[in-house]
């Protein structure tokens, strides 16, 4: 049976059905991308409208008396005098710089002592304290200094506190909120870029403003590290004995398919898993990067097996065959050969694996790392052993915590980390393409 | 389109084989001389070295049918490498016959020593062979420089030995109308000018064979044939 | 007639359980090219594979049988493929160059051989390896250009100068053509043509014409049986079996 002749320029009614159907299909695709989309620029926006104000912070420019008489009672720039001055006595010579401040401005206000000090941050004596122990000989001058302003300070220079809401809170009042605005109007208070933000330690819940992420960064720094140093060797070698030399019978497929079913295991098991054998069996300190390494480099082996025999099996056969042919042995067709062409193809799952460590919250918490961490840990190898923080937990921590200044340090510390694995993921894509060999 | 194959093996084949023809075309050349040369001398002894000489013609065509055989097998020649072998097929064929023309005259030759001699008939039968010798020389040039115009002129040539020949058929019949006694030996000499006639026809074909070597067409117009019957149908009408 | 350099009898070669090869013997000569032709699946490429060993990398295969290269056994158990491998060399059907530069090409298998004392001595054997692959004029101010980078042609002779780096004794060529515009495999013809004066060649192809050619000695393998072994102008003339004739006339296959 043949079909009947038609014209090519009328459409069948099979062919107008069929296009309709594709239509459709395409519309619904593009309905869904943007369903993608707009759920995507809603979290963006969210984050980033809570967590910008995070990189600015407030400060207070004074200019304060170190009298000798306070600071150094023997007058001899002996530390261990010096150092018998504690922060209660710095504290005063804040006050009265501000004071000081004040009237040179002409400016009256109803408040008391202890109320215009509050206006300075609680960690800003500590940082003075510091300055003049490490340079004694300022003691007698007076220097001009930028101190940190007090958690609500900056919450109303960035508009989370306002006259009204000052009016119920029992940590400010409206009339700080007015000397505020008169220093604002003087220079003294600025607002600008807070580069502390990502190099000072954590702090208490009393004083959101000094809490930064260094010690996260460093934290999370150190884990790489020993993911990197560990699971890069080990995975990349397991993979090229599975692939290369292994023989093909059934204990290779039933490793195989233990190692793809590892990649898929939940990241809490492996916490506990961690747990277990780090810290109760092994006995390494809690909430050491070692131990957050190790367990995070547990969970990224699979990915970087699976990567890397990937990246492996990808190289054409025709490139090991030439190899033989010209009597290179096994060991130097895959060393010599194979894989600088799966390099790239590894280092790309190399880097998508940390990036995936690196935003991994639930083993770590298991570990210990929710504990409040204000030390920096000391240069590797032995701050490996110290304890830290990472960048997930600490926002976890941050969120836990009363002070609304918290919430845009979590924020803050969301966008970071979103910031790191960007940059690592854009890394892996750049590596991948410019490394894209033609053979 | 650049002389030389990217196989030069198969340059190699190919000149050897052309080697064989330009070879055994010297031997012919020779052959016809020779012969003509021995029937106006009445020299028996050249005659029968003309005979013996025959049998390297013969090899060599042998040779080289073998060797084109071997060619096509081989290099699969095509286009103007597949005339090449065909016509140097044809031709060592062509060259073969011209040969064994001249064995016959020879042969002849042998027999006419043994009677008297018939007047002027030598020389006209010299200059016949002197002409189709010298078409062949010709047609031999042509087929190495590949002139087309040559070989047409070749062809057209073979119309005098034509008329040579005619004249001569009417030459033996007063003769042996005269006296008797000349039949015998105007039979063989009719059959040698025939002979000759026929060595310039086959030299004619080589000729077309190179106009197909070069141009990849046989020459479609008629052969410009003059005998006695043509003739003789003309005078008639 | 010249020396014969790689002798077989009797050799066997299974796939699992497929009977690949069947009782091959054959006898190649040196300074020869030598050409296996024969249909799909025949045999012919996994016969070649046999004679360096190539066939030791698949696991399900198995050979038995004696193949000899100048009188040793290639299978006895103190045989290290490996410097077999440098004897006999190998041209693949694809080309396929590493993704080096032309010089770390061509030598690499010298390096890893241990055959030059110096970077001189090596830059030698380059350039004579690449001459003889009629590749130099046309590479030889472009060395540490990539190997990737040339036209299939030049790739092809660039694995073929790869090849003969090593001074192999063998040459075996696996269809090395059929990858290849005819121009370039005429080129590759002439190429082999020329190394037959110093090395023995085997060559598979799938193309008769190609092996009537090129070659001086042709096999014809069938279903795993070498059928007829011969000069190649008797056996493209006038061959001896008639499976041969139905074959290269174009009746089976």
């Amino acid at each position: 049976m043949s079909r009947p002749k038609t014209s090519l320029y009328t459409t069948s009614a099979r062919t107008k059905k069929r296009n309709a159907a594709e239509r459709r299909f395409r519309a619904y695709g593009l309905f869904a991308v943007g369903l993608a989309m707009a759920a995507l620029a809603m979290l963006l926006t969210s984050i980033f409208s809570s967590g910008s104000g995070a990189f600015q912070q407030t400060y207070i420019t004074l200019d304060v008396e170190l009298p000798e008489a306070k600071l150094d009672k023997s007058g001899t720039r002996d530390m261990a005098v010096m150092k018998k001055v504690s922060t209660f006595g710095y504290a005063p010579l804040i006050t009265k710089a501000l004071m000081a401040k004040l009237e040179e401005m002409g400016i009256e206000t109803p408040l008391k002592k202890k109320q215009i000090g509050a206006l300075v941050s609680k960690a800003a004596p500590a940082k003075l304290r510091d300055f003049v122990l490490a340079n004694p000989d300022v003691i007698g001058t007076t220097q001009r200094f930028e101190f940190l302003a007090s958690g609500r300070i900056d919450g109303y220079m960035k508009g989370r506190v306002t006259h009204e809401s000052a009016e119920r809170d029992g940590k400010i009042s409206p009339e700080q909120l007015d000397l505020v605005d008169a220093l604002v109007a003087d220079g003294a208070i600025v607002k600008r870029f807070n580069w502390a933000f990502f190099t000072s330690p954590d702090a208490s819940g009393q004083r959101p403003e000094s809490a930064g992420l260094g010690v996260a960064i460093l934290g999370s720094l150190y884990m790489m590290l020993v993911v990197l140093v560990l699971a890069l060797p080990i995975g990349v070698g397991a993979s090229i004995y599975l692939e290369e030399f292994a023989p093909k019978n059934r204990w290779t497929d039933i490793i195989e398919v233990n190692i793809s079913n590892l990649a898929a295991v939940p990241s809490i098991v492996f916490g506990i898993l961690g747990l277990t054998i780090f810290i109760n069996f092994a006995g390494l300190p809690q909430s050491a990067p070692i131990v957050g390494g190790l367990v995070l480099t547990l969970m990224t082996l699979p990915t970087i097996v699976i990567s890397t025999r990937a990246a492996l099996k990808a190289v054409p056969p025709s490139i090991r065959e030439a190899a033989l042919g010209i009597g290179a042995s096994k060991m130097q067709t895959v060393f010599h050969h194979v894989l600088p062409l799966a390099a790239p193809g590894i280092l790309t799952g190399t880097i998508i694996g940390m990036a995936r460590a690196l935003g991994e919250t639930a083993p770590l918490l298991l570990i210990g790392m929710v504990a409040f961490v204000k030390e920096f840990p000391a240069a590797p190898l032995e701050g490996l052993f110290d304890p830290a923080s990472a960048l997930p937990v600490q926002v976890y921590n941050w969120t836990q915590r009363a002070d609304p200044g918290f919430v845009e340090r979590a924020s803050g510390a969301i966008i970071t980390l979103l910031l790191f694995l960007v940059i690592m993921n854009v890394a892996a894509v750049l590596l991948r393409r410019r490394f894209e060999r033609r053979w | 389109m650049p002389d030389q194959h990217i196989m030069r093996a198969f340059d190699r084949d190919l000149e050897a084989i052309q080697a064989k023809i330009m070879k055994m075309g010297g031997l012919v050349e020779a052959a016809i001389h020779e012969s003509a040369k021995s029937l106006n001398k009445r020299d028996d002894e050249l005659a029968a070295r003309v005979r013996e000489a025959d049998k390297l013609i013969d090899a060599l065509e042998e040779e080289v049918n073998h060797d084109a055989a071997q060619v096509l097998a081989l290099r699969q020649p095509i286009a103007s490498d597949l005339r090449t072998v065909l016509s140097v097929m044809k031709i060592s064929g062509n060259l073969e016959r011209v040969g064994d023309y001249a064995k016959n005259l020879a042969k002849r030759t042998a027999v006419l020593v043994q009677m008297p001699a018939i007047e002027g008939a030598s020389g006209a039968i010299k200059r016949m062979a002197r002409e189709v010798e010298r078409m062949l020389k010709d047609v031999l040039d042509a087929y190495v420089h590949q002139d087309v115009a040559l070989a047409e002129d070749v062809r057209a040539r073979d119309h005098e030995v034509d008329q040579m020949y005619n004249a001569l058929f009417r030459e033996f019949l007063t003769f042996m109308m005269e006296d008797p006694r000349n039949i015998t030996a105007c039979m063989h000499l009719h059959f040698i000018a025939k002979n000759i006639e026929r060595m310039g026809d086959h030299v004619t074909s080589i000729a077309e064979q190179v106009i197909y070597l070069v141009t990849g067409e046989l020459p479609n117009d008629e052969r410009a044939k003059l005998d006695y019957i043509a003739e003789a149908q003309e005078a008639e009408e | 007639m010249n020396d014969i350099k790689v002798s077989a009898r009797d050799v066997q070669v299974w796939y699992a359980d497929n009977h690949a090869i069947k009782d091959v013997s054959v006898e190649i000569e040196d300074k020869t090219v030598t050409a296996f032709i024969g249909p799909s699946g025949c045999g012919k490429s996994t016969f070649l594979r046999c004679i360096n060993r190539m066939n030791d990398t698949i696991d399900i295969c198995r050979v038995t049988g004696d193949i000899l290269l100048d009188g040793e056994d290639i299978y006895d158990p103190q045989v290290d493929p490996v410097q077999l491998r440098a004897k006999v060399g190998m041209v693949f059907q694809k080309p396929n160059p590493f993704p080096k530069s032309i010089y770390d090409n061509v030598a690499y298998g010298p390096r890893i051989h241990g055959m030059a004392a110096s970077k001189t001595e090596l830059d030698e054997i380059v350039e004579k390896s690449l001459r003889r692959a009629a590749l130099w004029g046309e590479v030889k101010d472009r060395l540490n250009a990539s190997g990737t980078g040339l036209s299939g042609g030049q790739q092809q002779r660039l694995c073929i100068a790869r090849a003969v780096a090593t001074e192999p004794e063998v040459l075996l060529m696996d269809e090395p053509a059929s990858a290849l515009d005819p121009i370039a495999t005429a080129q590759i013809e002439e190429l082999i043509d020329e190394l037959r004066e110093k090395f023995a060649v085997v060559i598979v192809t799938h193309s008769m014409q190609q092996a009537a050619r090129v070659s001086q000695k042709t096999a014809f393998f069938h279903l795993g049986n070498l059928v007829e072994y011969g000069e190649t102008s008797q056996i493209f003339t006038n061959p001896v079996d008639p499976r041969t004739e139905s074959y290269i006339t174009g009746r089976i296959g």
